[in-house]
């Protein structure tokens, strides 16, 4: 049960992920992506990971996507022109892209030894995910919070007009 | 442990009869509102269909079914018509984690009244009530009506920034109870400070409270927030174009999130279902989910309340008010609570 849902998300993930490429008009890629990051939700769900899926639906589905379509909507951005595609991309990006995933899908394979992840597995409750954050891994969660504040004063500063370039003075 | 036939049959069941009563619900803060607020206003509110007017919602209902649905020729039709599937159904879902009262046993068959008792009630309720800024969204983009583009983004825009306020007030109650189930942050809840005050969180957190409360209504697009349908201004927002059912869906869905929040509310700073129990074994066992249902009543009173009270913001208010205000706020309320669960452990 458990793997033919997690087979049927998977697949899910995919659909949504072609899709984003091959629909034409912005609104529908960044619905798509929607889709992805809900049926990622429900992949860790069946992984055990509950708090990580919860996680992901508020922050990625319920917030960075829905300022994505945001954006979209401010700019009204119309339907994509339809070029024939860059010969690079069919030459180098293709191959480029099958090697790069099988060169991970190697290193995964090569790494985890034989262990198989069992369903239900990874450490889910949210006080298990407190606990490594603050002790585990203090240092690396830290640095990352660091890291999100430097890229808040970078909007802040982008965003704030300097008053010699005509901004408003308000 | 149960098998999993009467595990699916249990839940189907809770299932109906739960959306049965919210949808009814529903239906009648809908009265509710039409009453009160015209009682406000020195009228008299629907009087015409049934003793009250009770039987309104249902008139209501029925008009809404047989209505000619008018489909605008200039909007992108999928969207256009997914957006009101999309706000009822993330409205009514979140109704699946809430508790309505201690675990029954029936025919000898012990169940708790609630659809799914999950450790991440909480969090399952804000993850879907943030998506459902979708239907708004959608439905102001796919309209392709300058009233509903801006009605849209209002929302969008509105409902983002003020969940961060809202999330942030609700943390100072976890902080307190230890727990992210909605059962677990009730039980916390039980007995009295010094013999008198009941132990509700409302008491340590009022702060919170306020802002949770103030954060709700925006949230839910509600008067003094309701910006995103500002009727002087945007006609109707981001429903301007729909018609009929589909009008009709984006209304439940609104009622429908108010009821949440409501049980939120009750749940997490009033105390859930405690209240005193007396009687014979069957008032007992009735009279929790009547203290609940007492409390969802008197926040939808406020609610309407202060729908027939105060004016509306304008934007630059609600935004700065929003930031520059609760979050701050939310913030400092966090950090003062900590620090005291800290000292005192």
């Amino acid at each position: 049960m458990h793997l033919i849902l997690f087979l049927a998300f998977g697949a899910v993930c995919v659909a949504g992920a072609v899709n984003l490429l091959v629909q034409k008009h912005p609104i529908n890629s960044a619905l798509s992506l929607v889709v992805v990051m809900g049926s990622l939700a429900a992949e860790y769900l069946l992984l055990g990971a509950e708090f990580v899926a919860a996680v992901q639906v508020i922050v990625y589905a319920g917030a960075v996507m829905v300022l994505f379509v945001f954006v979209i909507m401010l700019l009204n951005a119309g339907e994509e022109e339809e070029t024939k595609g860059s010969r690079v991309a069919m030459i180098f990006g293709i191959p480029g892209m099958l090697v790069g995933s099988l060169l991970i899908a190697w290193v995964l394979i090569e790494h985890s030894g034989n262990k198989s992840l069992a369903a239900g597995a990874l450490p889910g409750p949210p006080k298990t995910i407190g606990w490594l954050l603050f002790h585990d891994y203090l240092l690396p969660f830290e640095v990352t919070s660091v890291l999100v504040l430097i890229a808040i004063m970078g909007a802040v500063v982008l965003a704030a007009a300097p008053a010699s370039a005509g901004g408003r003075k308000d | 442990m149960l098998s999993i036939e009467s595990f699916v049959a249990i839940s189907l069941i809770k299932t109906v009869i739960a959306l049965f009563v919210l949808l009814t619900a529903v239906a009648y803060t809908v009265w509710l509102e039409r009453k009160v607020v015209g009682h406000m206003q020195n009228r008299w509110g629907p009087t015409r269909v049934g003793p009250f007017g009770l039987l309104q919602p249902l008139a209501d209902g029925v008009k809404f079914m047989f209505k000619e649905d008018l489909i605008p020729p200039h909007v992108y039709k999928p969207l256009y018509m997914a957006a009101p599937m999309l706000a009822v159904v993330f409205a009514l879902t979140s109704i699946a984690v809430i508790p309505v009262g201690n675990s029954i046993s029936i025919g000898g068959i012990q169940t708790s009244l609630q659809i799914a008792d999950v450790n991440i009630g909480l969090l399952i309720i804000l993850g879907v009530t943030s998506l459902g800024v979708y239907g708004v969204a959608l439905a102001g983009w796919s309209s392709n009506s300058k009233y509903s583009l801006l009605g849209g983004l209002r929302a969008s825009a509105q409902m983002v920034s003020y969940e961060i306020a809202l999330g942030l007030s609700l943390v100072g109650v976890l902080i307190l109870s230890g727990s992210l189930s909605l059962r677990e942050i009730v039980d916390a809840q039980s007995g009295t400070y010094w013999g008198v005050l009941p132990r509700w969180n409302i008491f340590p957190q009022f702060i919170a409270f306020f802002i949770y409360l103030m954060a709700a209504y925006a949230e839910t697009n509600r008067i003094p927030f309701d910006l995103p349908e500002a009727e002087t201004e945007l006609v109707a927002g981001y429903h301007t174009e729909y018609s009929a059912m589909k009008f009709a869906m984006f209304f439940m869905a609104e009622y429908a999130n108010m009821i949440t929040v409501a049980c939120v509310a009750s749940l997490l700073f009033l105390g859930g279902w405690h209240g005193p129990r007396f009687g014979p074994p069957l008032l007992q066992a009735i009279l929790p989910v009547f203290w609940f249902a007492l409390r969802i009543f008197g926040f939808l009173f406020v609610y309407i309340w202060i729908r027939g009270t105060l004016p509306r913001f304008r934007y630059d208010q609600l935004m700065a008010f929003g930031w520059k205000f609760l979050l701050p706020l939310a913030i400092a309320n966090l950090v003062v609570t900590a620090l005291v669960v800290a000292i005192q452990s």
